[in-house]
């Protein structure tokens, strides 16, 4: 009887989440799913380590070796980077500016799974045949002809996560353009929402050209056109300026909302208000803007003339002011500051030398002559490990540390988690500041071996063991996470104690309308100056109670979700098989029917009554 | 929200797609879709003017020997007008006239449902010519830019013939209002593309 009843709950709470439209849910189902393929690519990356560990090592072929370094690529920058990125925003940013939800809750789900069936189709490459290989900007004149379907994968995968990134990116804009509560003005909003801004902005401008190019690659691998192949005519560059034109912007994608949350940790633990938060802010827009006019510098060996080559070392070396004023700003944030040295404060400390020396080492690279020098050696490795590992995925730990229990509702544990920081800060700086001079070294990127006695080996040694800390670090991480999960003790509001912006004004974690009142914003870090004011709650209400709009939920993204990840097997398979051409057009009408239905119906939401509210505010305690 | 609140054109608001919360999170949205969209047919059409007229040796068929104007500007005026018609929709969902806006968005999805059959026509003809989608990297370009606003005109036709139907019962509310008007903001998209798609590939290919 018992174990019937709990199977039923089980699907109800299965149903629950493939249906939520809550952005708090999935927030939490894009970290999930972030870290899953963040586990993914880590084994990946070990791999690879393993391999160079040993002059003339035979662990690995160059065909796998190959596909282990673009996965890699792919699925740390797409899958879990900018997945866990979305969880934070997805989490956090409603909350910060006082809202109930993002703009449109079902775009938002629709985005989730596309997301998630464009992750599982890409490795779903390791099964059907081998995963693509082509490196990760799978430049054409290799990819056309790479043999397999793992190419195929690479570009329909990489086209559904797309799609998904950019559906979220436009949902982020319209929540804040539109959203704010009362008082919050765009000069008052915390600079993790900024960055979310502009890094949603940027989305919308880079990813339609990645959507391009995908098709155009699937195109001539699939359907017969020739952009790429040059005895029809065609031109490989193209692909290299298209790939780039997103490409580039992608990464301050990924690095804005890092400095958003360190915006965010500093002020909190050194007890002051951001230091220069205009400068921050126009620092932030100004690198944005900047990220769009550098592209061409992943291509100054391409032979693009020593003008353009000029242009784009100019411009690329100009981005490093804003960036330069920001880690000032920081600096002067700590600063006489009082300050706790949490976890997530010794990630944001660590942040600033890291990702100043993947900086500097970007500079460098931003001068032409010299980037030919280092191009294609493991110099590069190192640059932009520093300035992901060292900028994004510090980011990305520190906020995982700092915004668990607003997310999750507990603790994790202070003790593990400085355990981790260290095993994965000493490791990360072992593994890559080695590779700088291995890369003047000469030693090539992307080979699978080296040969013995060119003065490598040690080098090599070193960056692998560097690597297991890493990993060590992460495996603690996850037992943390698993062992906080299994106690689960509720925390209050604001648990660190500090907490300066509205997320730390309503339950930990929230109720789904987030907050009981619309919130009035008074000024920046509002929360801090209620305190400040004797408001111990953080809050004051800018409306009185009411019933609150809250939309219903829907299994129909996940449908229509999946619909396009068939067809994408349908058109992969097309031209072998008799079933392939069939599912395609199955797949797309699936989607179609799905996307109908959602036009046809009528969902006009429902409304959370006054008297459960108030309900929900005596047994929570909350603000009166 | 309510559907059954009952409207008169005094009581209609001036702004109807404007008028609620979603109305507005979704008019603010769609333009910043629009705004993607121009990226995407730009680097459509960035990567048509690399391709232009490119080929393997002795390339058949070129913009010269192959466009014909006479064809392109009926499928120009069948479109332009159709984006005339829906402006004239969207002056009678202003003002409250459900059948009216109903009767020239049907004329708006006929002219459109034209431009989409002469587009058809025009690629079968060109394909039996021996014009084929992988002819030449000037081929493959050519129908990916034509042919992803062709389909951007096939979405829009099954999307107003919906919306068409499924409110033909219960008339204008502030829940279909901004449905419709975003629909002609997207018909009025895609007909800026066109113009832009007329003049680069077809003039500057045959006067060019």
């Amino acid at each position: 009887m018992s174990s019937v009843a709990q199977k039923k709950g089980f699907g109800a709470w299965l149903w629950d989440w493939m249906t939520t439209v809550d952005h708090k849910k999935i927030g939490i189902l894009y970290f999930l799913g972030g870290a899953f393929f963040f586990v993914l690519g880590g084994i990946e990356a070990m791999m690879i380590r393993i391999q160079l560990l040993n002059p003339e090592s035979t662990l690995i072929s160059a065909g796998l070796f190959n596909q282990l370094i673009t996965m890699h690529g792919t699925t740390m920058i797409f899958l879990a980077a900018m997945p866990i990125l979305f969880g934070f925003m997805n989490a956090i940013m409603p909350l910060q500016i006082g809202a109930r939800d993002v703009a449109f809750p079902f775009i938002n789900s629709l985005g989730f799974w596309m997301f998630m069936f464009g992750g599982i189709f890409l490795n779903i490459s390791w099964l059907a045949g081998g995963a693509p290989d082509a490196g990760w900007t799978s430049y054409t004149s290799l990819a056309i002809t790479s043999p397999g379907h793992g190419v195929d994968f690479y570009s329909i995968g990489l086209q559904l996560a797309g799609a998904g990134t950019l559906m979220s990116g436009i949902n982020f804009l319209v929540t804040i353009i539109n959203m704010r509560a009362p008082g919050m003005t765009y000069m008052r909003m915390p600079l993790f929402t900024w960055t979310t801004f502009i890094a949603s902005a940027m989305i919308l401008f880079a990813f339609p050209p990645l959507t391009v190019g995908l098709f155009f690659l699937t195109f001539d691998r699939l359907f017969g056109a020739n952009f790429f192949d040059h005895t029809m005519g065609g031109n490989t560059i193209i692909w290299e300026h298209i790939f780039w034109i997103f490409g580039h912007p992608e990464v301050y994608i990924l690095i804005l909302p890092a400095f958003g949350i360190f915006s965010e940790i500093f002020p909190t633990f050194a007890k002051k208000r951001l230091f220069g938060y205009t400068s921050m802010v126009f620092a932030t827009v100004l690198i944005g803007f900047l990220g769009f006019m550098v592209w061409a510098h992943h291509m100054f060996t391409v032979g693009l003339g020593s003008t353009a080559n000029a242009i784009f070392a100019v411009a690329t070396m100009a981005i490093a002011v804003p960036t330069g004023v920001k880690i000032f700003n920081w600096l002067l944030t700590i600063w006489g500051g009082s300050i706790k040295v949490t976890t997530p404060m010794l990630y944001a400390i660590a942040f600033i030398p890291s990702f100043v020396m993947g900086g500097v080492t970007g500079v460098m690279q931003g001068a032409a002559p010299l980037d030919y020098q280092l191009h294609d050696s493991y110099f590069i490795v190192a640059h932009f490990h520093y300035v992901i590992v060292g900028g994004v995925v510090l980011g990305i730990l520190a906020a995982t540390h700092y915004w668990w229990p607003k997310m999750f509702g507990t603790m994790l544990n202070e003790k593990l988690g400085k355990v981790t920081f260290w095993f994965f800060f000493i490791g990360f700086h072992m593994t890559f500041l080695i590779q700088h001079w291995l890369g003047f070294w000469g030693m090539p990127r992307r080979v699978f071996t080296y040969m013995d006695g060119q003065g490598w080996n040690l080098a090599n040694y070193i960056s692998t063991v560097g690597a297991f800390l890493m990993a060590i670090g992460v495996i603690v991480l996850v037992i943390n996470a698993i062992m906080t999960t299994v106690k689960n003790e509720p925390v209050a509001n604001d648990p660190w104690g500090d907490g300066r912006t509205l997320e730390w004004a309503t339950q930990s974690p929230p109720l789904y309308y987030n907050f009981p009142q619309t919130p009035l914003v008074r000024g920046l870090d509002t929360v801090w100056i209620e305190k400040q004011e004797g408001n111990k709650s953080g809050f004051t209400p800018a409306v009185p109670l009411q019933d609150i709009h809250m939309p219903h939920g829907s299994i129909i993204p996940f449908l229509m979700s999946f619909g396009l990840f068939i067809a994408g097997f349908g058109a992969m398979y097309r031209l072998e098989t008799a079933w392939g051409l069939p599912l395609l057009i199955f797949g797309l009408l699936w989607t179609f029917v799905a996307m109908s239905v959602r036009s046809v119906k009528d969902d006009l939401g429902y409304y959370v009554p006054k008297e459960e509210i108030l309900e929900d505010m005596k047994r929570e305690g909350g603000q009166k | 929200m309510d559907l059954n609140q009952k409207f008169t054109p005094e009581t209609w608001p001036e702004k109807p797609e404007l008028a609620t919360f979603e109305g507005k999170n979704k008019f603010v949205g769609f333009w910043l879709f629009l705004g993607g969209e121009v990226i995407l047919f730009a680097t459509l059409f960035a990567t048509y003017l690399a391709l232009k007229n490119k080929g393997p040796e002795g390339l058949e068929f070129t913009t010269q020997g192959l466009f014909e104007l006479p064809l392109v500007f009926v499928m120009t005026m069948l479109l332009l007008t159709s984006s005339l018609t829906s402006v004239y929709a969207m002056y009678h969902l202003r003002n409250f006239n459900f059948r009216k806006m109903q009767l020239w968005l049907g004329f708006t999805a006929f002219l459109g449902l034209g431009f989409l059959m002469l587009e058809v026509y025009e690629f079968v003809h060109y394909v039996g010519l021996g014009f084929t989608y992988g002819n030449s990297a000037f081929s493959s370009a050519f129908y990916t830019l034509v042919g992803t606003h062709g389909f951007h005109v096939a979405i829009g036709l099954v999307w107003i013939t919906l919306l068409i139907f499924r409110n033909a019962k219960r008339g204008l509310n502030l829940y279909n209002a901004s449905k419709y008007y975003t629909f002609s903001l997207y018909w009025h998209f895609i007909d800026v593309v066109w113009v832009f798609i007329f003049t680069a590939v077809y003039l500057m290919g045959v006067v060019g």
